[in-house]
């Protein structure tokens, strides 16, 4: 009986001087949580956090990198907790599954006093984070629209295949119709394809069928206008029209290299960015290297002369 | 006295209760003609072609379905069942024109070889939920729900978190299987045809068809009746697994591809298929023709809202489950007016 309360005022000692004596000091550790692999653009993600971890870890021998992925929100609400009470780390770095229902479970990351770098999805309330470094989803939507009303002319008849009903779809799909507005560019069509290529390749079938014109299509993202493009080479239309996607996929820049009349352009939104977040929080966290608060990352438009520079063969998207 | 007189009691119901059996087809007559007046274009060749062929692949996996139900079973790892046999059979076919060279080697041998390993892994995955259940003594639900979370994992470490794309030399000599077909009917709405044919007879023609309704009524009375209830069950998973299979060959010229969102939620699909059918949930009554149509059905409502501009996006899901339910109330409501 003494023994055992002995061992536990030892352990609870041990535990109380643990931050002070060094012990957790010697291994920071920067938990890194992203949603799970469930589209093409999210399992970019998944690699890139990967070989940002692999190289972080390599790069500072004191630096522990967690990295956990998540299905859905709760799940990643879950992870948050655990991530605070288990694994114990000294900065969060996430990429919301969605904004508004993870800014809460963010706030009391922030209040346990960790850093948090916030990614690519804003929190709806941007003074949590202490870094926020993003793709910018209007923009994309803009730059997209913008190459549509200069390779139409200002004039034709669109479709336009969505993503999953979220944030980020919505501010695309605003940003590109409040940009098209007042041309002669008339979309015939809008129906989610939920960022994937079966979706892509069905809901473009019903477009072909529905409509015996269309000048262009805007796919939003690659894994989308990859399935539009069989669906249009399927119905012998390829003369037709052509298709804009999104993301960066290596499959679409390779398209673009190429010279596909198919694929003009695509419109960069790099899933690599949780790398670069990793890689500044990392920087900040051991070297103590000051930092921006936010670092935007553009929307650029590749084309045939400047695709060679996005082209990564080995990433798995 | 009440044993001679319980086939009648059985017979009778449906004899005379033609509604019952067709309210399936009523459903989809009725949605041929809202589809219609939606949009004319709905009845053009090209788009019913397109209809049948996507159906193809919900539609082979729910005849095996049909089975799994019948026995009073239920299989939800064939969604990501499928997606991993997709990405298995393009991991050996892109590993096969590797060392055997691309002039060579892209050809129909690595396509058969792709289509052993997707057969191959088909029956191993239904002997395993087989097992698991019969041997094992675990809820089909629970043995399922696991291997369908194991299945999904699998595909997407096999991708890497990406997606598999067959190599395009190997995709250019297996496209016709997708793409092709005979006398104007795609490929894989002939494939599609022939398995519910076939299941249809082994359903309502053999022994073991037989056995599968008898033990979904009631598998005690089954086992006492010396029918070896273990080994049917275990065969109907099997069966489901070649199903998955056969859906799995036809699924990978379309796109070339496989990922974690491969597949997503087909095994709802099918379980929904089988249940429009007239087949009951709890197992005992199959019917191939009615899962054939409720699988159409599923297709059909996808595609006349995607016809439409007329219904809000936001509304799509909502729009198939009334209709699902109203379907199913269809057949339901005919036989409760007995």
């Amino acid at each position: 009986m003494k023994l055992t309360l002995g061992l536990a005022a030892a352990l609870v000692a041990g535990v109380l001087m643990a931050p002070v004596n060094g012990w957790a000091q010697q291994k920071i550790k920067m938990g890194v949580s992203i949603p799970a692999a469930t589209h093409g653009w999210a399992g970019g993600l998944n690699w890139h956090a990967q070989q940002a971890k692999a190289k972080l870890e390599k790069q500072y021998p004191n630096l522990e990198v967690v990295l956990v992925t998540a299905r859905d929100v709760g799940r990643q609400a879950n992870d948050l907790e655990d991530l605070v009470s288990v694994r114990n780390i000294d900065a969060l770095v996430i990429l919301p599954f969605e904004s508004a229902p993870m800014t809460d479970p963010v706030r009391a990351v922030k209040q346990a006093g960790k850093f948090v770098t916030v990614v690519d999805r804003g929190l709806t309330d941007p003074s949590i984070q202490d870094l926020y470094v993003a793709g910018n989803n209007p923009e994309m939507g803009k730059v997209s629209a913008q190459f549509m009303k200069q390779k139409l002319g200002g004039k034709g008849d669109i479709v336009v295949l969505r993503g999953i009903p979220t944030v980020i779809d919505n501010q695309r799909v605003d940003a590109f119709q409040e940009e098209i507005k007042g041309t002669q560019i008339k979309v015939l069509g809008m129906q989610y394809a939920n960022w994937n290529r079966d979706d892509g390749y069905k809901v473009m079938q019903d477009f072909l069928s529905r409509f015996p014109k269309i000048d262009a299509v805007w796919a939003q993202d690659d894994d989308i206008a990859l399935g539009v493009i069989e669906a249009v080479k399927q119905a012998g239309r390829e003369k037709e029209m052509f298709i804009l996607g999104g993301a960066g996929m290596k499959d679409m820049i390779k398209r673009v290299m190429d010279k596909d009349p198919l694929v003009p352009a695509d419109v960069l939104y790099p899933p690599a960015m949780i790398a670069e977040a990793m890689e500044i929080t990392a920087k900040h966290l051991v070297e103590k290297a000051p930092i921006k608060k936010e670092y935007i990352i553009e929307a650029t438009l590749v084309t045939p002369e400047n695709a060679s520079k996005y082209y990564y063969p080995d990433s798995p998207f | 006295m009440t044993q001679s007189s319980m086939p009648e009691l059985a017979r009778k119901p449906s004899a005379g209760f033609d509604l019952k059996l067709w309210g399936p087809f009523l459903a989809l007559a009725g949605l041929i003609v809202l589809g219609t007046l939606v949009n004319p274009v709905f009845l053009s060749p090209a788009n019913l072609a397109n209809v049948l062929t996507r159906t193809a692949f919900t539609g082979i996996i729910a005849v095996g379905a049909t089975f799994v139900i019948t026995t009073g079973g239920i299989d939800l790892s064939v969604g990501s069942l499928a997606a991993f046999t997709a990405g298995v059979m393009i991991v050996v076919m892109n590993a096969l024109v590797g060392p055997m060279g691309a002039g060579m080697g892209a050809g129909w041998p690595v396509v058969l070889v792709g289509m052993l390993a997707a057969v191959g892994l088909g029956l191993v995955a239904g002997l395993v939920n087989g097992l698991l259940v019969t041997k094992g003594r675990i809820e089909a639900f629970i043995v399922t729900l696991g291997t369908m979370g194991i299945f999904r994992s699998l595909v997407t470490y096999l991708a890497d978190g990406g997606t598999l794309s067959l190599n395009s030399g190997m995709r250019a000599v297996y496209r016709p299987v997708y793409y092709g077909g005979l006398f104007g009917i795609p490929t894989p709405v002939l494939v599609f045809a022939a398995v519910a044919l076939i299941g249809a007879v082994i359903l309502y023609r053999t022994r073991f068809g037989r056995y599968c309704a008898a033990i979904g009524s009631n598998d005690e009375v089954a086992r006492y009746s010396a029918i070896d209830v273990d080994r049917v069950r275990l065969l109907a998973f099997v069966l489901q697994g070649l199903c998955v299979a056969i859906a799995v060959i036809l699924y990978v010229p379309r796109l070339g591809s496989a990922s974690a969102t491969t597949g997503v939620l087909w095994e709802l699909e099918a379980i929904a298929a089988v249940i429009i059918g007239g087949t009951m949930l709890k197992g005992g009554h199959g019917r191939i023709w009615g899962t054939v149509v409720g699988a159409v059905m599923l297709t059909l409502i996808d595609n006349i809202l995607n016809l439409t501009g007329a219904i809000s996006v936001y509304l799509n899901g909502a729009i198939q489950g009334a209709i699902i339910i109203v379907a199913v109330l269809l057949q339901r409501g005919t036989a409760s007016k007995r």
